[in-house]
């Protein structure tokens, strides 16, 4: 299949790529396209093939069928001249060890083959709130300043497209925040980023895109609010005598309210529809 | 340029545990040479040397083995499979081929180093050998081939359980039969054909003809290249089957 005109403005194109291991297919036939400066969140259970979808991107994955471009060029594992625009974060620790964050960081610049990294990477360290454990070795840092350590390591070469692969997994709360600042400041650089999460509201505080992914496939991609919007921004959330929870989405309040009147239940709330609810709905499968 | 930086990393690696990786080095080829040396081969006398002096130059191809193999497969294998760090280079932009070079180096020099720990200790038991430029070429050779092999066989394995295959049915065998405890002389002939192609058996029968004679086979030097090359590319394949 060729990639349409209409997609030349994108910078991120997948065009019906289809990733199988063995009989089990990870991707089923995803078409895409992100735009440049576009947050997208790309949202779905464990297994629904986000990782596949990243790792595909970042030429890690070569696809069984269907075509991958970024910034109208096939991504591939020798296309060196894209992977010098990528910065991947990926969903486990890949830092050197052995390394301190400094280090680290020199390390990735080398690879990067960027001369003058000293202001870079002292520029990094601060931004990522590391100038004082920099010359700690990256295995005695905590979770959250690893997580910290690698988005810089993925920034060392200033890349165009960022792939976030759950980067706030097994965070605590204030470490999740921190990066989701930093990732607050990188979309106002204007970099596109693509950012995997199975945390709803991470999804929905960051991302201005955020596309539904199940079992490999692709069910929609739009703005947070709109999704809410189309499924009923108001949720009644209602406990039935089965000992089920039961949700009813409207669009006005009105609406909702003289739901509710109707409704026998011991615990019945109306609240504002929020993404988890969108994404409840798609999947009929509660993301923990 | 990636071997660079890959030798960079390596010898801040290496700083870093030097305590730890000088007396690993030492262990094994020191219990050798007491047992095998001062214990069995007092007073053994094989082609016309003390069983010493026989003895070292195979104990130097067995560590440069052991050591460069084991230097860069362990690496690997952790880089991969728990540090996921290997990753990192399949989405930057680096060249495969240097990348393996620069670690299959790193490795190499980490089995010359523990060759140049033998020698020392081996002088500290009053044992003078020869050395020349192609004891060193040999010793090189051997280092970097097996830290080829070591780098293929680390990334072509799905789990750190399935390294101890290559150990006990690849360097394990190599270690005792290659001639470098015993001369291959006395095998039949069968077994002394099939032996004397194996990469160790150059090694260690070139550096005992260099110790005791002074002389050697140059045709050694050519099947360690072979063998060299041949790993290499074998790794430089492993590396790129990494992208599935």
């Amino acid at each position: 299949m060729l990639i349409n005109k209409r997609w030349s403005d994108c910078l991120i194109e997948i065009d019906g790529v289809t990733k199988k291991f063995g009989d089990f297919t990870a991707v089923d036939n995803v078409s895409l396209t992100i735009k440049k400066g576009e947050f997208l969140g790309l949202l779905g259970p464990n297994g629904a093939g986000k990782s596949t979808l990243i790792n595909l991107l970042t030429g890690l994955l070569k696809p069984t069928s269907g075509i991958l471009k970024i910034d109208g060029q096939v991504m591939s594992r020798n296309n060196m001249k894209i992977k010098k625009r990528l910065g991947v974060v990926p969903q486990y620790t890949n830092l050197d060890k052995e390394l301190t964050a400094y280090e680290n960081l020199v390390f990735a610049a080398k690879l990067f083959k960027i001369k003058d990294y000293e202001d870079l990477i002292d520029e990094l360290l601060e931004t990522m709130e590391l100038e004082e454990h920099r010359e700690k070795k990256a295995m005695n840092l905590s979770g959250g300043m690893q997580r910290r350590l690698m988005i810089a390591k993925a920034l060392i070469n200033d890349p165009d497209v960022v792939f976030l692969d759950e980067p706030t997994v097994g965070i605590d709360l204030n470490g999740r925040r921190k990066i989701w600042d930093i990732l607050k400041y990188m979309k106002t650089l204007g970099k596109t980023i693509l950012l995997t999460t199975h945390y709803i509201e991470e999804a929905d505080y960051l991302c201005n895109q955020v596309c539904l992914i199940n079992e490999g496939k692709i069910f929609k991609k739009d703005t947070p609010d709109r999704f809410k919007e189309d499924l009923g921004i108001y949720t009644v959330e209602y406990f039935d005598s089965e000992m089920k929870t039961n949700y009813s989405y409207f669009k006005k309040k009105e609406e909702a309210e003289k739901y509710v009147s109707n409704v026998e239940s011991i615990s019945c709330t109306i609240r504002k529809t929020t993404l988890e609810d969108v994404f409840y709905n798609f999947t009929n499968r509660k993301v923990v | 340029m990636e071997v660079f930086t890959v030798l960079w990393r390596e010898f801040i690696f290496f700083k870093r545990r030097f305590f730890k990786i000088t007396t690993s080095a030492i262990m094994t080829p020191l219990l050798y040479l007491i047992a095998f040396g001062w214990g069995l081969g007092k007073d053994i006398v094989i082609e016309g040397a003390t069983y010493m002096h026989f003895v070292i130059p195979g104990i130097i191809a067995l560590t440069t083995m052991n050591t460069s193999f084991n230097a860069i497969s362990v690496r690997i294998n952790i880089s991969k499979l728990y540090e996921k760090s290997f990753e990192y280079y399949l989405t930057s932009p680096v060249n495969m081929k240097l990348l393996a070079l620069g670690h299959i180096l790193a490795g190499a020099f980490r089995g010359m180093y523990a060759s140049g720990l033998i020698l020392l200790i081996s002088y500290l038991f009053g044992i003078k050998i020869r050395i020349n430029f192609y004891f060193v070429l040999i010793c090189f050779l051997n280092s970097f081939l097996f830290a080829a092999f070591g780098y293929g066989a680390a990334l072509s394995i799905e789990s750190h359980y399935d390294m101890s295959r290559f150990t006990t049915y690849v360097m394990t065998p190599m270690s005792f039969l290659c001639g470098t405890f015993f001369s291959l002389k006395n095998l039949p002939p069968l077994v002394k054909g099939v032996i004397g192609v194996l990469p160790l058996s150059h090694t260690s029968q070139s550096l005992r003809d260099i110790v005791l004679k002074g002389q050697f086979d140059h045709r050694s030097i050519l099947v360690l290249l072979i063998y060299s090359v041949v790993f290499y590319l074998w790794g430089i394949a492993m590396s790129y089957r990494e992208v599935k």
